[in-house]
């Protein structure tokens, strides 16, 4: 009995590690910055070249940091969603226009709409690297003290911002921490 | 071969060099700088393509650590620093060699975790078998 028995417990038990490791997403990395203070920059922002837009302008209330750029497919998915988000709820959603051309950048919210109250203008990608961007678009929740409390990677769906961002938005705004 | 074909040829081959020449070359003061450089971006996971290093891959990501890198180097970081530099930002999974920490404790021992458990589950197998082949004389 004992014979048959231990092959298939080691099969049942190999099978469940593979049926849960294949649900993660590879894709997807940590970051080391989550509750940590987010990265200090100083940027021009995408729609004043002469003004400049940095860390401390987001201190003070709950804010959202969105990396996207005109060249980057999956932000096109993302982007209406935005749109609909910030029109629905009182979001403070900033961009970081990641890499990107000037003209391409402003022309893309043009056509597609403009959810962000400002975007800063990331050329080189420099703070792109110091927020560990590594697959745009990227999406930094941060407290109202400018503390990243959860990075989302990919575009945001909707059952992922019901489930997930909003809820979270929420208790920051009552001074509860994760 | 007609002159025309030769002269496509040569044309191809000259554009070609422009494809792949999307790196700033990269000129070191001296042979040790170089040398650190070679190694360290062998070391680094490239995020985008996860199997590679950032000396394989051509993501754009890639070529900005690689640059990252070498600025770091011109400036007399050590490879501690560099490498501090980029799990900051990136965390440990960038690093090819996972440092020995609590949650990485079963990837670096796990190894001989199955080998120990081989060793007796093989022990008592053949301990079983030359008890029945006793029997069975």
């Amino acid at each position: 009995m004992m014979r048959y028995l231990f092959p298939l417990v080691i099969f049942a038990g190999l099978t469940t590690l593979f049926i849960f490791g294949l649900q993660n997403d590879p894709r997807y990395v940590p970051s080391p910055l989550i509750n940590k203070a987010a990265p200090e920059f100083t940027l021009p922002t995408l729609h004043k070249p002469d003004q400049n837009i940095s860390i401390n302008e987001l201190k003070g209330k709950i804010s959202l940091i969105n990396v996207w750029a005109s060249w980057c497919a999956a932000c096109r998915i993302e982007h209406p969603l935005l749109n609909n988000y910030t029109k629905k709820y009182q979001l403070n959603l900033y961009g970081l226009n990641y890499k990107d051309k000037r003209s391409h950048a402003l022309q893309w919210l043009e056509n597609l709409g403009n959810p962000y109250i400002e975007s800063a203008y990331d050329e080189i990608g420099t703070v792109g690297i110091d927020y560990g961007v590594y697959g745009v678009p990227e999406t930094f929740i941060l407290d109202k003290k400018g503390i990243i409390r959860y990075k989302h990677i990919g575009p945001i769906d909707d059952e992922q911002f019901s489930r997930i961002i909003m809820p979270l938005i929420t208790k920051l705004k009552q001074d509860q921490y994760p | 071969m007609k002159i025309a074909p030769k002269i496509l040829l040569i044309v191809y081959f000259l554009l070609s060099n422009f494809v792949y020449a999307n790196d700033e070359p990269v000129v070191f003061q001296n042979r040790d700088l170089e040398e650190r450089y070679y190694l360290l971006i062998e070391e680094v996971r490239c995020l985008v393509c996860q199997n590679q290093s950032l000396a394989d891959s051509n993501a754009p990501l890639a070529q900005d650590l690689r640059n990252e890198i070498f600025k770091m180097i011109q400036i007399n970081k050590s490879n501690t620093e560099i490498m501090e530099f980029l799990v900051k930002r990136y965390g440990d999974f960038v690093l090819y060699r996972p440092p020995l920490k609590k949650n990485t404790w079963l990837l670096w021992f796990g190894p001989f975790l199955f080998l120990i458990v081989a060793f007796f589950v093989t022990v008592l197998i053949i301990k079983k078998q030359s008890g029945e082949t006793q029997v069975n004389k």
